[in-house]
């Protein structure tokens, strides 16, 4: 699992930044570094751009695991620099921002936008291959998620828009609904696709999603 | 109009219907226009629901007025915009005034449209929106909760038999039969014989295919569908055809050409009607009409 992310553009950052003089940036070694949003080197390059900016960077550190529990302890060793700033501009995804914000007292500032949770199929190229939806269907759908990789999450087959396998929104994008026919057939599966599928539960875990493990 | 539409579907006569597109605004002069022009000429019309994703005045206040003078609406409804509680909700007005045919949609995604930071709903899908229309009809809503008064509706959804690959839309078909489908109006049709197998295909099921006619209004509109709207071919005679026509004439040409393909349609019994779309040209389709032979 990956937490993929985009950098928000500059002027966005810039523009939440306005008013704090002196900040401390905070990377992460895990998803970020590896999708080249968060690691080491962006968070030099963006400590760069903002000393550019007239910003004084009181430190900057890029944690294992920003989402980790042991970023507490990071933060700890590193509470001067933090004390000395005044707010937090984080380059982690935003489960790292949220672990951040429960451990610093100060404001903790995303630069970068969360994307969604998927795999890398080739290198540098990440896929959303699951929705987290709380009621698994690819034991159905040859294991291609229709809620996930169909643009509208349509659950009893594709939409008049499909043409040639592509999707209506992006002629280079496959249609999720051809992808799941193709592999049911090759499975002599095709008869699940004429199963009917009842309307989702949009509720089945409600939001917030929390759970207690015994 | 005597005979609702579902009885016209079962009557056996070549059924027509056409189609209105609603304003992007409070002027509904040109609506109102096309409805009084159209209402008695063919069986049925329907009124698009934001079709490409463009917001517009609603399909039920376009099928209100269609009522409201005299004639036949199809409410046309796409699951993109409105979640079950919603839809469920506009089927219970619509009743109440009178609408009582109801075309099921998926709908177009939101990208495609004019407003493309919305959210798509897809809480229902077409077929499950044909099986909670035929839910609530048993006194049900989706939730299983009793009904005060239920609705009946003659439900319709839509199928594209130039799609590649076939096989899964004709599943998809296969459901929406299943799900309570009555009537099927096509994705736009121009190759006969292929649309000729699809109907010969579909005949073994107790639905009614209404193919679907856009009017072609030059070779340049023909080759951009080709290229740019899923499941329309326009076969390459039929661009030549239209690109051969004298200049100023190439939308009389078109009228031809459709209304020659919908007596086609008749006379051979190929399919039970047509669907005439001519998307912001509705004030031509008596002319197509009448180059089919037939006007009333």
């Amino acid at each position: 699992m990956k937490s993929i992310t985009k950098q928000k553009p500059f002027k966005e950052i810039e523009q939440q930044l306005d008013g704090f003089d002196r900040l401390y940036i905070a990377g992460c070694g895990t998803c970020t570094t590896m999708t080249k949003t968060g690691g080491r080197e962006e968070v030099l390059e963006m400590r760069e751009r903002l000393q550019e900016l007239g910003k004084l960077v009181t430190g900057w550190i890029v944690i294992p695991t920003a989402c980790d529990e042991m970023t507490e302890v990071a933060v700890k060793e590193n509470n001067g620099a933090i004390q000395n700033a005044k707010c937090i501009l984080v380059m982690s995804c935003a489960l790292g921002v949220h672990k951040l914000s429960t451990y610093i007292d100060k404001p903790v500032i995303p630069a970068l936008d969360t994307l969604f949770i998927g795999v890398e199929d080739s290198p540098g190229c990440f896929q959303e291959v699951c929705a987290q939806c709380g009621q698994c269907v690819l034991g159905e759908t040859a294991g291609i998620c229709p809620l996930t990789a169909c643009h509208k999450g349509l659950l009893n087959g594709p939409c008049g828009g499909t043409d040639n396998g592509k999707c209506e929104v992006d002629k280079e994008k496959d249609c999720a609904w051809t992808l799941i026919y193709q592999r049911l057939k090759e499975q002599g599966r095709l008869d699940l696709m004429r199963k009917y599928h009842p309307p989702r539960d949009c509720n089945v875990a409600p939001r917030p999603r929390t759970i207690k493990i015994t | 109009m005597a005979s609702s539409f579902r009885e016209v579907l079962k009557s056996g006569k070549f059924v027509i219907t056409s189609e209105i597109g609603p304003p992007k605004g409070t002027n509904i002069e040109k609506m109102l226009h096309h409805i009084d022009l159209l209402k008695d000429k063919v069986d049925a019309l329907n009124v698009t629901d934001h079709q490409s994703s463009i917001m517009r005045f609603p399909s039920i206040g376009g099928c209100l007025t269609i009522k409201e003078q005299g004639g036949e609406p199809i409410l046309q409804m796409t699951c993109r915009d409105r979640n079950r509680l919603a839809l469920q909700a506009e089927l219970l007005f619509a009743y109440t005034r009178g609408i009582r045919n109801v075309l099921c949609l998926t709908g177009d995604a939101v990208l495609v449209g004019d407003n493309k930071a919305a959210k798509g709903v897809f809480d229902l899908d077409s077929t499950q929106l044909l099986k909670t229309i035929r839910q609530m009809e048993s006194g049900k809503d989706s939730g299983g909760n009793d009904l005060d008064g239920t609705v009946e509706f003659c439900a319709g959804a839509i199928v594209t038999p130039e799609a590649k690959p076939i096989e899964p839309q004709l599943i998809k078909f296969e459901k929406k039969v299943e799900a309570g489908a009555e009537f099927f109006q096509t994705q736009a049709i121009y190759d006969l014989d292929n649309f000729g197998k699809f109907t010969e295909y579909a005949r073994q099921f107790p639905v009614k295919i209404l193919a679907g006619i856009i009017l072609l209004v030059s070779a340049r509109m023909a080759k951009y569908m080709n290229e740019n709207v899923p499941g329309i071919l326009v076969p390459q005679n039929l661009i030549d055809e239209l690109a051969s026509a004298p200049k100023g004439e190439a939308l009389n040409r078109g009228i031809e050409i459709a209304g020659r393909m919908i007596a086609t349609l008749e006379k051979e019994s190929i399919c039970h009607g047509v669907h005439v779309m001519a998307i912001g040209r509705e004030e031509m389709v008596p002319d197509i009409l009448k180059a089919a032979g037939l006007a009333t």
